[in-house]
């Protein structure tokens, strides 16, 4: 049976602002790997291809299970990363709305194909539920492998609980279909601190989804041989060793940091943008994305208990990366403690990048191979911060 | 205003215009030299260019060269009209997006992996961009502003195109219509003469017998070929 025969839900469809603003939620407690999951169910997604491998996440199990449940036209299994996400952009080129996930190695063994999605205008979305890829082998959680992701041109988020799973899933549908943006959107959030932990989702009734995807309002033909003007070669191949060839090239590549920026106008409308600030005017603020985030959060609401000043900063976008809007944040900072979950300190060094004075940026804790991040370890970083003893006990 | 976007040559390695700042305008709203002004600013600019520049041309695209949406019939139509109203225009299609090898026929076409070579060698000093695809659009209009003095217009059925000095979105045939009376009006204060005349047949490229074609025909790009519907291709190497 084809995809167009296979029975599918009735479902009223409609606006993304009005799912993620206006439609009425009802809170569940869930994983956020079923969070993710659950916001594919709502996103109307015709295809989605993935090689879900054990361990990674159980997000696209599930999707599996909402495809047989007739949330999702096609789904199937590839051989392996590499030609899932090959097949994520082959499929792109017919013009659907594609979604697929992986983690850790899995992504680094995709990332071949993954990194040419942008330069060949793929509106999918990509889910990494991150795990260690360094050696020795180990599927521990540490989101190292979002270092890798940063710099092939698409849009990333990064979810720091079960809820942010859910709606940034579904925003990144919208940001990634948009005309002007229409390069992949990569939702990561930390595996098993939050795709195997439960917390509570407010989510929209499942009956309710995103309009059809339209492959006619994209920035290239849709590969339809049936109708024109679509009939035609979609991608030119520029691999000539002359001057023009270079010249198309590089202007390509400015095309897809172009589409980047234009994200963030997005990312403002449908996450209220790019950063969550609390206590703007500490001396002493504590940054971080995904999990650290919520991490950071306890030890700013320990410090608010104990009457010292600092700040909170919640980096949604690691891509478009928030210059500004940190730069603005930090300008009247004293110091600003990163914590991370891995080794080299991705956050940290674009955090440093993005502000005059560098200086004041405090590199770490940091944890990785799995490890927790203890708020306490935080906490000793903000005392030593305000120049005041902490009595560090783990 | 201060002009942020302006006619080339921008140079080797020219800044993108969103590397420059330039945002796309809100709808309702064009964008002229990078600034967010009225539709009607900017098609006034855009006309006053096409007006008083050299070899004016129209590049229309795949989305109006193939009657393939029930709105394109009318947008192509305007565009003919468009055209006939402005003195000595040109009409030069982008009818695909391969680069053209060993040579393309400028006189013919214009292609977004060499659009400036269209540009330099008609010596166009102002031009329209119509139905081209967004992405390509970009591509080309920051090659024109690389390597030539050509003014650039887009109109644009989505978001427009920073990269344009003049840029219109949300395009309808009637949006089209408007831009026409615009340049009647400004040629008119210009005290240009002008009757209505349909710009010359295109030079066209020279005839295939597709009746006879192979994809041998094709060379190295034959494997680029899609076959047609019901149409088994068996001639392969």
């Amino acid at each position: 049976m084809d995809a167009s025969q296979r029975p599918q839900l009735e479902k009223k469809k409609a606006d993304i602002n009005y799912i993620l603003k206006e439609a009425p939620r009802e809170q569940h407690f869930i994983t956020g790997a079923q969070a993710m999951a659950e916001a594919v169910k709502r996103a109307n997604v015709d295809m989605a291809i993935a090689y879900p491998i054990t361990p990674q996440s159980e997000v696209m199990h599930l999707v599996g299970d909402i495809y047989a449940q007739g949330h999702i036209k096609e789904y199937y299994r590839a051989e392996e990363e590499l030609g899932t996400m090959s097949a994520i952009a082959g499929a792109a080129r017919a013009g659907v709305r594609l979604f697929t996930a992986t983690s850790g190695p899995g992504l680094l063994r995709g990332l071949e194909a993954i990194v040419s999605w942008s330069g060949h205008r793929v509106p999918a979305v990509l889910g990494i539920l991150t795990r260690v890829v360094n050696a020795p082998l180990s599927i521990q959680p540490d989101n190292i492998e979002m270092a890798y992701m940063m710099h092939c041109g698409a849009v990333m988020l990064h979810a720091e609980n079960q809820q942010d799973t859910f709606d940034y899933t579904l925003a990144a549908f919208a940001i990634t279909e948009k005309v002007d943006v229409y390069i992949p959107v990569a939702v990561a959030t930390e595996g098993f601190f939050v795709t195997h932990a439960k917390g509570y989702v407010d989510m929209t009734a499942d009956d309710i989804c995103l309009n059809d995807f339209d492959p006619v309002a994209a920035p290239v033909p849709a590969m339809d041989n049936e109708t024109p003007p679509a009939r035609i070669q979609r991608d030119a191949p520029v691999q000539k060793s002359n001057f023009m060839s270079y010249l198309i090239h590089s202007v390509w590549q400015q095309e897809i940091w172009d589409s980047n920026q234009r994200a963030m106008k997005y990312i403002y409308e449908y996450l209220g943008g790019p950063i969550e600030v609390q206590n703007p005017e500490a001396d002493v603020f504590v940054l971080g994305s995904g999990c650290a985030a919520a991490q950071c959060r306890e030890a700013h609401r320990y410090a608010q208990e104990d009457g010292l000043s600092v700040g909170f900063i919640k980096v949604k976008a690691i891509r478009p990366f928030p210059t500004e809007e940190i730069r603005d944040a930090l300008k009247n900072a004293k110091s600003v403690i990163v914590p991370e979950h891995n080794i080299i300190g991705w956050l940290c060094k674009e955090v440093k990048a993005a502000i005059p004075n560098g200086g004041i940026v405090v590199e770490g804790p940091r944890v990785y191979g799995g490890m927790t991040l203890p708020v306490e370890l935080i906490m000793k970083e903000i005392h030593t911060a305000l120049g005041l003893e902490y009595d560090l006990k783990l | 205003m201060t002009k942020i976007v302006t006619e080339g040559p921008a140079g080797y390695m020219p800044q993108s215009a969103p590397a420059m700042g330039v945002e796309l305008a809100p709808e309702g709203s064009a964008l002229l030299y990078g600034n967010v002004v009225t539709p009607e600013e900017a098609m006034r600019d855009a006309a006053r260019a096409l007006l008083t520049r050299d070899n004016p041309t129209i590049f229309p695209g795949p989305q109006v060269l193939w009657d393939w949406k029930d709105d394109v019939a009318e947008k192509a139509a305007a565009i003919l009209d468009l055209a006939s109203e402005i003195p000595n225009c040109k009409i030069i299609p982008m009818p695909d997006y391969r680069p053209k090898y060993p040579k393309i026929d400028v006189k013919a076409e214009i292609n977004p992996n060499h659009p400036n070579l269209t540009i330099l060698d008609n010596r166009i000093k102002a031009c329209v961009f119509v139905g081209v695809h967004c992405h390509y659009a970009n591509l080309s209009l920051r090659m024109i502003r690389a390597g030539t003095d050509c003014y650039t217009t887009a109109l644009c059925a989505y978001m427009g195109h920073e990269e344009a000095m003049a840029s219109i979105r949300d395009l309808h045939a009637s949006d089209i219509q408007k831009f026409k009376e615009i340049v009647i009006e400004e040629r008119n204060k210009l005290g240009i003469e002008w009757e209505t005349t349909l710009p010359p047949e295109n030079p066209s490229l020279e005839k295939e017998d597709y009746s006879t074609l192979s994809p041998a025909d094709y060379g190295e790009y034959r494997s680029l070929i899609m076959t047609k519907k019901g149409e088994h291709v068996t001639e392969v190497e």
